[in-house]
C-alpha cells in the first residue's frame, strides 16, 4: 500500500516537473521565433534581450558577416543606461556587471594586473583572430606559392636557355674579383639568411606541414630549435648586412651603363654581352634589394625580438594615411591607435610578406651563381674568376682592374 | 672557401654570444613579463 502511495505521489511530481518545465520552454521558443523574425529587419529590434546581443547578432558573427558592436562598444560608463534595480538586468550598485564586461570586451575597463609588461592589461584585442587567419591562410598559401612558384620558374629556364656557359676561349689567367673580407660578408650574410628563411618557415608553416607528418612531440622540439636559430642568428645577418652595404655600396650607384644592360637583358637571351662594371644591372638590383628589403626586414625583426618595446605601426599608418595612398588603393583609413598586441601582429606579416618576397629573388641569385652560369661561383668561391668570363659579364671592370696593373709601379708587389 | 667556412663559424659565434648577451642583460621574454615582487598593490 505504501509503495502505491510512493508511486502516485512519484507520478504527480513528474507530472508538475514536465508542467513547469513546458511553461519555461514555451516563452523562450516564442521568444526565439520573434528574434528570427526581427532577424530580417534592417534596424535590429533589441528588447528580447534587453538591449543585449541578440540570437541574429550571433548569427551573423557565426557567418562571418560583419556586426555592429557599437551598441554595446558606446554603451559604457552612462548609470541611465543600464536597466533598473528590479530587472533582470538591473545593476548591482553604482556599476553593473555587463558594464563591466562591457568595458573589458572594448578595452575601455580600468585593469589593474600585477603582471608587468605593456600589454598585460589588455584582456581582449579584436583583431587577433583575423591577424592569426590571415597568417594561417592567405599569408601561407601566397607565401608558399610565391617560393614554389620561383623554383618552379628557374627550372624551366634552366631547361630552356641551359647553363650560361663562357663564350670564348678560357685563358687560364685569373684575376681576382672580392677579396676574403668581401667573400666572408657575403657568406655571413648568405648562411644566416638561408637559416633564418628555412627556421621562418618552420615557424610559419611546422603546424601545417610537420605536425600531421612527424607529430606534436617532434614538432615541439623543431620548433624550438628554429625559434633558437632564427632569434639569435638574426644578429649575424642584421652585421653581415651592414658590412656588404659599406663594402659595395660604391659599386651599385645606377648608371648609364645599366640602362643599355637592362635594354639588351643583361645578354641572357643572345645578342652578345652587354658591358658592365664591377656589378651590373641585374646584380645592382639584387644588391638593393638585399639592402632595402633585409632592412626592412630587420627593423620589422627587432620589434619582433623585443616585444611592444619597438612598435612603429600606428605611427606609419598616421604617416601613410596622411598620403592619401590608402585610400586610394582601397585599403580605407588605417588603423592609428592600435593595442600592443595589433602592433607585433603587424610587424610579423610584414616581417613574412617582405620576407618571401626576398626569399623570391635571393633564389634566383643562388641560381644564376651557382648551376645558372659558368664561371660565377667561382667569384665567392675562391674569389679569383676566370679573365674570359671577367671580360664577357664585366668588360668595363676588367678595363679598370687591367689601367691599375698598369699604373702599379714595376717594383711593387701585387695586392693580395 | 675559407672565407665562406669562416662565416658560417662566425653565425655560429654570434648567434651563441647574442644569446649569452641578451640573458646577461635580462631580455628573455620571462624575465620581461615577471614581476619584481611578489604581491604588488595597485597600479
Amino acid at each position: 500500500m505504501r509503495d502505491i502511495r510512493h508511486y502516485i505521489l512519484g507520478c504527480i511530481m513528474a507530472a508538475l516537473a514536465v508542467l513547469v518545465l513546458a511553461s519555461w520552454l514555451t516563452p523562450g521558443m516564442a521568444n526565439a521565433q520573434e528574434a528570427g523574425s526581427v532577424a530580417t529587419e534592417t534596424e535590429i529590434d533589441r528588447s528580447a534581450t534587453g538591449g543585449a546581443t541578440t540570437l541574429e547578432d550571433i548569427m551573423r558573427r557565426q557567418q562571418g558577416l560583419p556586426v555592429d558592436n557599437s551598441f554595446r562598444a558606446e554603451n559604457i560608463g552612462d548609470p541611465s543606461a543600464a536597466a533598473g534595480i528590479t530587472d533582470q538586468l538591473g545593476t548591482l550598485g553604482g556599476a553593473s556587471d555587463p558594464d563591466l564586461w562591457r568595458g573589458m570586451r572594448f578595452n575601455a575597463a580600468d585593469v589593474t594586473t600585477q603582471a608587468r609588461g605593456p600589454a598585460a592589461d589588455v584582456l581582449i584585442q579584436d583583431r587577433g583572430m583575423w591577424w592569426l587567419l590571415f597568417r594561417e591562410g592567405p599569408l601561407l598559401t601566397y607565401g608558399g606559392y610565391l617560393l614554389l612558384g620561383t623554383i618552379g620558374a628557374l627550372v624551366l629556364f634552366f631547361l630552356l636557355r641551359g647553363r650560361v656557359k663562357i663564350d670564348g676561349e678560357k685563358t687560364g689567367r685569373r684575376i681576382e674579383r672580392f677579396k676574403n673580407f668581401e667573400r666572408f660578408g657575403h657568406w655571413l650574410l648568405a648562411g644566416s639568411f638561408i637559416l633564418l628563411g628555412i627556421t621562418g618557415l618552420v615557424s610559419l608553416m611546422g603546424r601545417k606541414f610537420l605536425i600531421p607528418t612527424n607529430g606534436h612531440e617532434s614538432y615541439a622540439l623543431i620548433a624550438g630549435a628554429s625559434k633558437w636559430i632564427h632569434n639569435n642568428v638574426s644578429w649575424a645577418f642584421m652585421l653581415a648586412l651592414v658590412m656588404v652595404f659599406v663594402m659595395w655600396v660604391v659599386h651599385n650607384f645606377p648608371d648609364k651603363t645599366d640602362l643599355k644592360w637592362l635594354a639588351k637583358g643583361g645578354g641572357l637571351f643572345g645578342g652578345g654581352h652587354p658591358p658592365a662594371k664591377k656589378f651590373n644591372a641585374g646584380q645592382k638590383l639584387i644588391f638593393w634589394s638585399v639592402i632595402i628589403l633585409g632592412g626592412s626586414i630587420s627593423v620589422s625583426g627587432l620589434s619582433l625580438l623585443f616585444p611592444f618595446e619597438l612598435p612603429m605601426f600606428a605611427k606609419t599608418f598616421a604617416i601613410l594615411n596622411t598620403t592619401g595612398l590608402p585610400e586610394m588603393l582601397g585599403f580605407g583609413i588605417l588603423p592609428e591607435a592600435m593595442t600592443p598586441h595589433e602592433e607585433m601582429q603587424y610587424a610579423q606579416l610584414w616581417h613574412a610578406i617582405v620576407s618571401f618576397v626576398l626569399m623570391a629573388i635571393i633564389l634566383a641569385h643562388i641560381y644564376i651563381g651557382s648551376v645558372g652560369m659558368e664561371g660565377a661561383y667561382d667569384a665567392m668561391g675562391t674569389g679569383m674568376v676566370e679573365e674570359q668570363w671577367a671580360k664577357e659579364h664585366h668588360s668595363l671592370w676588367v678595363e679598370e682592374v687591367k689601367k691599375q696593373e698598369n699604373k702599379a709601379p714595376s717594383g711593387a708587389t701585387p695586392a693580395e | 672557401m675559407k672565407a665562406m667556412l669562416i662565416g658560417f663559424v662566425a653565425i655560429a659565434v654570434i648567434a651563441v654570444g647574442a644569446d649569452y648577451t641578451l640573458h646577461q642583460m635580462g631580455w628573455s621574454a620571462a624575465e620581461q613579463g615577471a614581476s619584481p615582487s611578489n604581491v604588488r598593490l595597485g597600479d
